[in-house]
């Protein structure tokens, strides 16, 4: 790391408070100093305490882990805390809040509301009718398949894949990639008891598994690399053949 | 005035308080959770290497059990904790982590057969039994006897958490995001809720409750240099201490960790080093060797600290935009290992630094430094999770100190605290909730969300000169530069006066917007005043705990002071008006420890000033030890007798284990 002076980078950011009667979505311009190492988390921190205290965005790990901090950059939507400015070679960022979720303000959007809406409607948990004696040894479970069902598990519904989701636009009730991602991890865990006739149940419809038109922009974008068009065309595989 | 009423309130929604709800619902209880952000963003999800149980599956934890991790845990704590809250941890980990596991966690399970671990940096082949095969597995952890850390890969906290936060969603739980607590509603020594905020709408509610539960999680953004996430602020505990009533203890207790990369803070396991990853000057020389000759790098945690900052402050530190630092060099292990032991800390390093730490040289060292990590100290309670001073109010999860850390925590031991807190806390409050109704007048509800909305419109109508974001960060730089790793009275002194000043001039700050919805400037505005309280009881704790303890460092009090500091602290807020706590202490009764005070195993020996209690509770625990294994007793009729412990439901019952005779 080196103490040189940095260039010069241009950070513009659509503005819009949805709650106030008088604002209009409108670009804002920040020009700040590049820093070595410097992420969209730093700069936009930098801008807020520095050049417009009004500025609303989410982060919470900044570290890639938590999913708060989804945005558009440069018309890809993506984690703004693992996004390094070093990586814009003309230093301009453009960014957007990202599509398919309610806009709170600016580069904030609700997300979490979504997520819930979309854990209950999938039913984003264990079902089983075995009593569980928790002083007693745990069921067995094959290695690899903990390891399978942890690789589906990985998912930080950060909503990335959903921002990317053409069905998304054209039908505001699909399930999304990130429900079908979790109906494919309860799938696989063997602790979960429901049958394929019970998830056909879930999203055996358009808004489920049939909606999906496979354009691969989700998986695309995953910044967790989840295997999401793989576990799509297996479920509508399954799913299919029970009807 | 909107008010929401609930039997249970539990205000925080990472792993501590989403578990606490789904035992309170579980016992019919409607139940609330109020958290900032959607509750599976919560810290928690940060947590990679594990949680500790002692299950004893695997061929290095083999013979694992509830004493060795007492013990451990006992040690860690360098005798700051309390013993009885220990054993009800130790005794109820087993079962949080096989409750866990039927709630979908998918734990990385023992595989028959032999793979290949690094340890000591030398390959060694370890042979897993077949009759253990599918069965929860564990990881080696510093401080730890037996291998005890159960993990899911590198995303531990995440897998656990979005596995409670689905289980509360199946149990109807009511879960309500960016949702804040800025004060507690009480009277006449009893809780009844809290003044709430809508961080979207801006609007203040009321949230009354027969019980109400803090887990709210760490203030380590009371300091610039730290692992935790941004909202881990401590405005919890800091409502708690704002009533005037409860308390907060051992607030000066913080821990540090050796190598989180600069400038994001962002972690690189101890396995780094554990795997034989060398730590390097600004001329590339490996100091570690100069200072500790024999355990160099992987000298415990606080060891590793404080050398780092003693060699930067020698002037061998690496300069940078974010000051000064030291590298990590892991190439020296290979690309061969790196890719396939450290992926994780390899994307870390190059998705932040744009650096590859498998190439060779320079090139590939990553820049870290030791920064705060977890926060010892919280709402002081009773091993039942409730205030010692005010009625219905309990705390879990970091946001609390019913004190099973004392003054250091070992690794894997905090998420695993968070669960267990849950349950056991979550019941005691549940119990607390069924027995209480809510007897508060709507007239008293009225008068705290007046206050509150009183209080927004004062700091918007302030018109002054200071700035809120530079009161923050100057309160960050001082913790750092004085109140950090090495402690001594004189900058203590000036870091509390400081402190003081800097609370006082949050007055005469101007709010530039003045909206009250989406307006994070407010947001500052009413947050940095309460960190600043929390910032005054760790600064104070500090200046007046003369003696080293666990992460607690004097370098003008080398010595862990047993005759004097078997004490926790505690720190109350009188009166709103008051600019610094006001501390008292409580003694530890040496004569009621299972494990009395000793030597905790690592540094240097005879840096303990001695407590006589110490010899005659030994001598004590000894004999009672010797005579009942004469009679034949086992070893859980002897810790009874040792000392006895309580705990809810059937947590209390014997855990099974595959080694069992
Ligand atoms: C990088 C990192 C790695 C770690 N790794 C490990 C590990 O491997 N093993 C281990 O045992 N421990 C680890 N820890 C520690 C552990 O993760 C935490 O101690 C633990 O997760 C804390 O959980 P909690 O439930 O108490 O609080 P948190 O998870 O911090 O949750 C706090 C909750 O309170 C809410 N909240 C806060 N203030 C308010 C308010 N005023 N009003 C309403 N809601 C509020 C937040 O929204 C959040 O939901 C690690 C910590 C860090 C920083
Ligand atoms: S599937 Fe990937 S993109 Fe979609 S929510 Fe999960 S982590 Fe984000
Ligand atoms: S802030 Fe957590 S993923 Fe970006």
């Amino acid at each position: 790391m080196s103490t040189q002076k940095g260039r010069e980078i241009t950070i513009r950011v659509l503005k819009f408070n949805p709650r106030s009667k008088v604002s209009k979505p409108h670009y804002v311009e920040y020009k700040l100093e590049e820093t070595p190492g410097m992420t969209l988390f730093i700069a936009l921190t930098y801008i807020r305490e520095n050049l417009d205290a009004d500025l609303s965005f989410d982060f919470v790990c900044r570290a890639g882990i938590c999913g708060s901090c989804g945005m558009v950059v440069n018309g890809k939507p993506t984690l703004a805390c693992r996004t390094l400015i070093a990586n814009y070679p003309d230093g301009v960022l453009t960014l957007l809040p990202m599509p398919a979720f309610e806009l709170i303000k600016d580069l904030s959007v609700n997300t979490g509301k979504w997520m819930d809406g979309m854990s209950k409607r999938v039913e984003s948990w264990i079902i089983s009718d075995h009593q569980v004696d928790i002083s007693k040894l745990e069921d067995r479970i094959d290695p690899d398949v903990a390891n399978d069902t942890f690789e589906l598990d990985r998912c930080i519904e950060c909503g990335i894949c959903v921002a990317s989701c053409g069905t998304m636009l054209m039908r505001p009730n699909f399930v999304g990639p990130v429900g079908l991602n979790r109906v494919a991890r309860f799938e696989i865990d063997p602790h979960d008891k429901r049958t394929a006739d019970d998830f056909y149940e879930l999203i055996g419809d358009d808004d489920g598994i049939f909606g999906c038109m496979s354009l691969m922009a989700c998986e695309d974008h995953c910044p967790k690399h989840l295997p999401l068009q793989n576990k799509i065309a297996y479920l509508r595989r399954k799913l299919v053949a029970l009807r | 005035m909107k008010i929401n009423y609930c039997d249970a309130l539990v205000i925080g929604g990472g792993l501590a308080g989403l578990r606490a709800a789904v035992a309170t619902q579980k016992k019919g209880l409607s139940t609330i959770v109020l958290s900032l952000v959607p509750v599976k963003r919560s810290h928690s999800a940060a947590a990679q290497g594990g949680m500790q149980a002692s299950l004893g599956n695997a061929k290095m934890s083999d013979g694992d059990n509830e004493d060795l991790h007492f013990a451990d845990t006992v040690k860690g704590s360098d005798w700051g904790c309390d013993q009885e809250v220990a054993r009800m941890f130790v005794t109820t980990a087993p079962k949080a982590i096989r409750e866990l596991a039927s709630w979908g966690v998918p734990w990385s399970r023992v595989k028959a057969g032999t793979h290949e671990a690094v340890i000591n940096a030398k390959k060694t082949t370890i042979t897993e039994d077949e009759d253990r095969h599918g069965l929860i597995t564990s990881r080696d952890f510093g401080g730890t006897k037996k291998w005890r850390t159960c993990y899911t890969a590198d995303a531990t906290g995440h897998t656990m958490l979005f596995g409670v936060a689905n289980e509360a969603l199946k149990h109807d739980v009511d879960i309500r995001d960016r949702k804040e607590a800025i004060s507690i509603i009480h009277e006449n020594g009893r809780c009844f809720g809290a003044v709430v905020r809508d961080l979207i709408t801006g609007e203040l509610e009321a949230y009354v409750a027969k019980g109400t539960c803090i887990a709210t999680g760490g203030y380590g953004r009371i300091f610039k240099q730290t692992t935790n996430a941004v909202i881990c602020e401590g405005i919890g505990a800091a409502i708690a201490l704002e009533t005037g009533v409860a308390t907060l203890s051992n607030m000066e207790a913080v821990q540090f960790h050796p190598t989180p990369i600069v400038p994001s803070g962002i972690l690189l396991t101890e396995g780094c080093r554990g795997d034989g990853g060398v730590l390097r000057d600004v001329d590339g020389h490996r100091f570690m060797p100069d200072y500790e000759p024999e355990k160099k790098e992987l000298a415990s945690r606080d060891v590793v600290s404080r050398r780092m900052i003693e060699h930067i402050r020698n002037g061998k530190g690496v300069p940078s935009p974010y000051g000064f630092h030291v590298w990590l060099d892991i190439s020296i292990l290979g690309r061969e290992h790196i890719e396939r032991n450290l992926r994780d800390v390899q994307e870390i390093c190059q998705i932040f630094n744009g650096i590859d730490p498998a190439d060779e040289g320079p090139k590939g060292w990553a820049p870290v430094l030791p920064m705060q990590h977890y926060s010892m100290g919280g709402i002081r309670t009773k091993p039942t999770g409730e205030s010692t001073r005010l009625s219905g109010l309990f705390a879990c999860g970091e946001a609390a100190c019913w004190d099973m850390h004392g003054f250091n925590r070992l690794g894997g031991n905090s998420v695993s605290e968070t669960v267990v807190a849950g349950m056991i806390i979550g019941n005691y409050f549940a119990d607390y909730c069924l027995a209480n109704d809510v007897t508060i007048p709507t007239s008293t509800i009225q008068r705290f969300v007046d206050e509150q909305d009183q209080y927004l419109n004062e700091i918007l109508a302030y018109n002054g000169k200071e700035d809120i974001f530079k009161i923050k960060n100057r309160m960050k730089a001082l913790m750092d530069e004085k109140v950090g790793i090495f402690r001594t009275g004189g900058p203590l002194a000036e870091a509390v006066e400081e402190l003081k000043e800097l609370l006082q001039k949050t007055k005469h700050i101007t709010v530039k917007s003045k909206e009250r919805a989406g307006n994070p400037e407010l947001e500052e505005a009413y947050r940095v005043p309460k960190m600043l309280k929390i910032a005054l009881c760790v600064a104070k704790g500090a200046r007046d705990r003369t003696e080293s303890r666990g992460a607690h460092y004097r370098e003008d009090f080398l010595k862990r002071d047993d005759a004097n500091w078997m004490k926790r602290t505690l720190c109350t807020w009188p009166n709103k008006d008051d600019i610094e706590p006001t501390l008292e202490y409580a003694d530890l009764d040496i004569m009621k420890m299972e494990m009395p005070p000793a030597f905790r195993g690592y540094g240097a020996k005879g840096m303990i000033i001695e407590n006589e209690l110490s010899a005659t509770r030994q001598n004590e625990v000894d004999s009672i030890r010797e005579k009942m294994e004469a009679e034949g007793k086992d070893r859980f009729e002897i810790q009874e007798a040792l000392m006895h412990f309580d705990l809810p439901m059937n947590y209390k019952e014997k855990n099974e284990r595959a080694g069992d005779k």
